[in-house]
């Protein structure tokens, strides 16, 4: 990465140590805005930790991590971050929309910004109806819809694409994708390999411990594998 | 604190209840039925309703607001809206007031429903002012609702939400003076039962004191939610260790 290029980004020998383990090792990296960047390693290896780090609801042990030139949870960032945890955090005894306006009277944000979001998302016929009686797809999508409300400059997505069907997870992708156009510093976490080739950059992530950072081609050939669950399977035999 | 944020987490926590009626009802028809039924069995005993009734209008809003409180909230903790929240502009003070008087509110219509239909159809005859029975009834609502607010900072489950009932409400109940009147409790029983909050509602409902008495056990009463209120704010966690 270009450190001399403007971050979104900064993380810097992050740690973590939770109840005496270690859970982030030493993680450095920086990001750029407009980059779509997929954070991928196996149930465990700190994706989630990193994430809330970012976001500023996890302790740091050591390191620092800052976004949009502020220190992780600083109170000025807070709405700046569009956030998906893993579990689908909107309430489900609310409509979709009542969640969404809810959200969006936090964020100071207008009915017609409600309006597009339920759009983007496509849970316009679903609008009425209560998050409890909705699919875990559809579920995922309202909290997505409630990270991109306001269209906020960082997205920080949490396994957003887990257990949904293969048509609505190349939908979502490219939502993504778009999202990254538009300048948006977009990052995604996955467990799922495959999903590699849907970024433009790539962060891999095993027992807490930041193993590559690069492109998908550039994987493929540093590892000289023919695929993605290979190649991280070579990196974690290089890394041993 | 924003009052806008405060008035729209009240809104929003009004709107899952719209939508959930069994809570609902638990909150507003179950405290109505059993002093109905209390009533309706003490029916061949004159008096005795009149007796007990009332302190019971003390009682039933502080176990129901308690269950339901501290349930709503540990369900914030646990399914990731509280932390999704404390990523966006809203403070501690906005989320915990929300909560506060949007079960007030609720408080407030137990409250008038229970004493308008004690004091009509179930036919009670007390002493006390109704108005002021109205806002023992209240503040025992909101006494719950603290209380719930801040002890479900402790429990990790629901099911270990719903035990704080019989380890912190069931002692007060045997306290409270609706077993056996504070005065004949042993003295160290007496000293303690003095200054817990079931207490101070059942001895606000108590009838032919003097005005000193009441605003002593409704400063008592308040003094328990405010200090549970920030007790429960002071619970709210945004960064975990």
């Amino acid at each position: 990465m270009d450190s001399s290029k403007q971050s979104t980004f900064e993380v810097s020998n992050l740690r973590v140590v939770r109840n005496g383990n270690e859970i982030l090792k030493s993680i450095s990296f920086h990001a750029a805005p407009g980059e779509l960047i997929g954070l991928l390693g196996p149930s465990g290896s700190g994706k989630s930790t990193l994430m809330r780090s970012l976001l500023g609801v996890q302790a740091i042990t050591g390191g620092f991590a800052r976004i949009l030139e502020s220190a992780a949870g600083s109170p000025s960032l807070r709405g700046r971050l569009g956030y998906m945890a893993q579990s689908s955090a909107v309430y489900l005894d609310l409509t979709v929309e009542e969640n969404i306006r809810y959200f969006a009277g936090v964020l100071v944000q207008s009915s017609s910004e409600v309006a597009r979001v339920i759009d983007v998302v496509a849970l316009n016929s679903f609008s009425h109806r209560l998050v409890s009686s909705l699919s875990g797809g559809e579920r995922a999508r309202v909290s997505l819809g409630v990270a991109l409300l306001g269209s906020p400059p960082v997205l920080i997505l949490d396994e957003p694409t887990v257990g949904l069907d293969p048509i609505l997870r190349r939908d979502l992708w490219r939502t993504f994708d778009d999202l990254a156009k538009t300048g948006a510093t977009v990052i995604v976490s996955s467990h799922v390999m495959d999903e590699a080739a849907r970024c433009a950059r790539l962060l891999l992530l095993r027992d807490g411990t930041l193993l590559f950072d690069g492109t998908p081609s550039s994987l493929l050939a540093a590892s000289n594998a023919s695929g993605y669950d290979e190649a991280f399977e070579r990196l974690i035999e290089g890394d041993r | 604190m924003s009052l806008r944020r405060t008035l729209l987490t009240t809104r929003r926590i009004l709107e899952q209840l719209r939508h959930d009626p069994r809570t609902l009802a638990l909150l507003l028809l179950v405290p109505t039925a059993l002093v109905g039924l209390l009533a309706w069995s003490l029916i061949n005993h004159p008096g005795a309703f009149d007796s007990v009734g009332p302190k019971l209008l003390g009682v039933f809003p502080l176990i129901v607001m308690f269950l339901v409180t501290s349930v709503i909230t540990l369900r914030e903790r646990t399914v990731g809206t509280l932390e999704r929240l404390f990523t966006l502009p809203l403070t501690k003070a906005d989320f915990v007031a929300g909560y506060a008087i949007a079960f007030g509110a609720l408080a407030l219509v137990q409250s008038l429903l229970v004493s308008v239909l004690s004091y009509t159809w179930y036919g009670l005859a007390h002493q006390g002012v109704p108005w002021r029975i109205s806002m023992v009834a209240l503040c025992a609502g909101l006494l719950g609702t603290a209380f719930g607010l801040a002890l479900s900072a402790v429990a990790h489950t629901e099911f270990q939400a719903v035990q704080f009932m019989p380890a912190f409400i069931l002692p007060q109940l045997l306290l409270c003076g609706l077993v056996i009147p504070v005065s004949q409790l042993p003295s160290v029983l007496r000293g303690i039962a003095d200054v817990l909050p079931m207490t101070a509602a059942v001895h606000a409902i108590s009838p032919l004191k003097s005005n000193q008495y009441y605003v002593g056990q409704f400063a008592i009463m308040l003094a328990y939610i405010f200090a549970a209120l920030i007790v429960g704010a002071g619970t709210l966690r945004r960064v975990t260790k």
